[in-house]
């Protein structure tokens, strides 16, 4: 399934979404979620395979953070988002 | 017919969410099998002993009493989320089944979609 | 496919509104179609026909109303949401003895029954929230 994350790793969204999120599953950094792929707050490994993690471009050129996220994190456009979200069933949004 | 699963994740009174999302739970019985699931702060709608005359905020959480009535029996909450929070289900005014992480993302699997609050 | 866009931040307020409405233009752009958006909690803000923000900024009122226009959407507002948020269109204005209302015509008050067929209709169901 499709989870998506709209907070910095300040909240709580993050964290609550790695507890339970599948080796299949996708993960979208979206709005503030774009800040938890910033080099310095990838801690823990969270980002290794097989978790696969995008951020949305907009929001990271938004934020001044094209350049400063952790490579693993390929960034995409709005309709790349909906085709994510087409190709799974359900999503889960942590705000 | 589609499994709707409506989750809450925000504590009660601070903002609308939790009241706004019971009243969508509600509509929701009216029409399929709903489950619901609290998480994070959510589990803080649940406490018991919410005495809210002095808030004059709306003393919604009564109304969970009634999703018996309403059909809704599949409720959970996140077990670790009350464990942290210091509370077990005997703190709550439901008796929702606590789910470890791994039950967790099987609730979350077998939803056919997500209504998150 | 189709998709049920749900929009439970106001115009400003959070960015969940500016999001929703990138993510309904991108789908419509993917060649799928969009059911219905539902504007819950404070997504009902989006249907106030009295915003003027500054001329350099989107307006977002303006820009869910011209996708709804362009590609024949349903702009559903939440009555409940709506009424607590003082969102209303001309009978809810005239059954509450309003000095006016303010729901851009574009947008249809309407229950939450909305919401829960959508969910059940559409293929996929995203929502927008804070």
């Amino acid at each position: 399934m499709l989870h998506t994350v709209n907070k910095s790793p300040d909240a709580s969204a993050l964290r609550q979404c790695l507890q339970v999120i599948g080796a299949d599953d996708v993960l979208v950094l979206i709005e503030d979620g774009v800040y938890c792929a910033l080099i310095a707050n990838v801690v823990d490994s969270w980002l290794e395979a097989p978790l696969t993690v995008y951020a949305t471009l907009a929001d990271v050129e938004a934020r001044g953070l094209l350049g400063r996220l952790d490579p693993r994190v390929a960034m995409i456009d709005y309709e790349h988002f909906v085709s994510l979200c087409v190709a799974h069933p359900a999503s889960k949004r942590w705000s | 017919m589609k499994k709707l699963l409506f989750v809450q994740s925000k504590p009660p009174h601070g903002s609308l969410q939790g009241q706004e999302g019971l009243d969508a739970i509600l509509a929701g019985s009216a029409f399929v099998d709903c489950a619901v699931l609290f998480t994070g702060d959510g589990v803080y709608q649940l406490l018991s002993q919410q005495h809210t005359d002095a808030l004059s905020s709306r003393d919604y959480a009564v109304t969970y009493l009634a999703l018996e009535d309403y059909g809704v029996d599949q409720i959970y909450c996140v077990a670790a989320d009350l464990q942290q929070r210091g509370l077990t289900t005997a703190d709550l005014l439901l008796n929702p089944t606590p789910l470890d992480d791994a039950e967790v993302q099987t609730l979350l699997q077998g939803a056919d979609a997500i209504l998150d609050f | 496919m189709q998709f049920m866009i749900v929009v439970q931040g106001g115009p400003y307020t959070t960015q969940a509104s500016l999001t929703a409405w990138h993510f309904a233009r991108a789908v419509l752009a993917s060649g799928h179609e969009i059911y219905r958006v539902f504007f819950y909690h404070d997504g009902a803000y989006n249907g106030n026909a009295l915003i003027a923000p500054p001329q350099d900024e989107i307006n977002l009122v303006e820009a869910w109303r011209s996708l709804g226009e362009e590609h024949s959407l349903e702009l559903i507002v939440c009555v409940a949401s709506a009424l607590r948020r003082g969102m209303l269109d001309a009978t809810e204005a005239q059954r509450y003895e309003k000095s006016a209302s303010n729901l851009d015509p574009h947008f249809t008050i309407s229950g939450l029954g909305q919401l829960i067929d959508g969910a059940l209709t559409a293929d996929r169901t995203m929502t927008f929230g804070s």
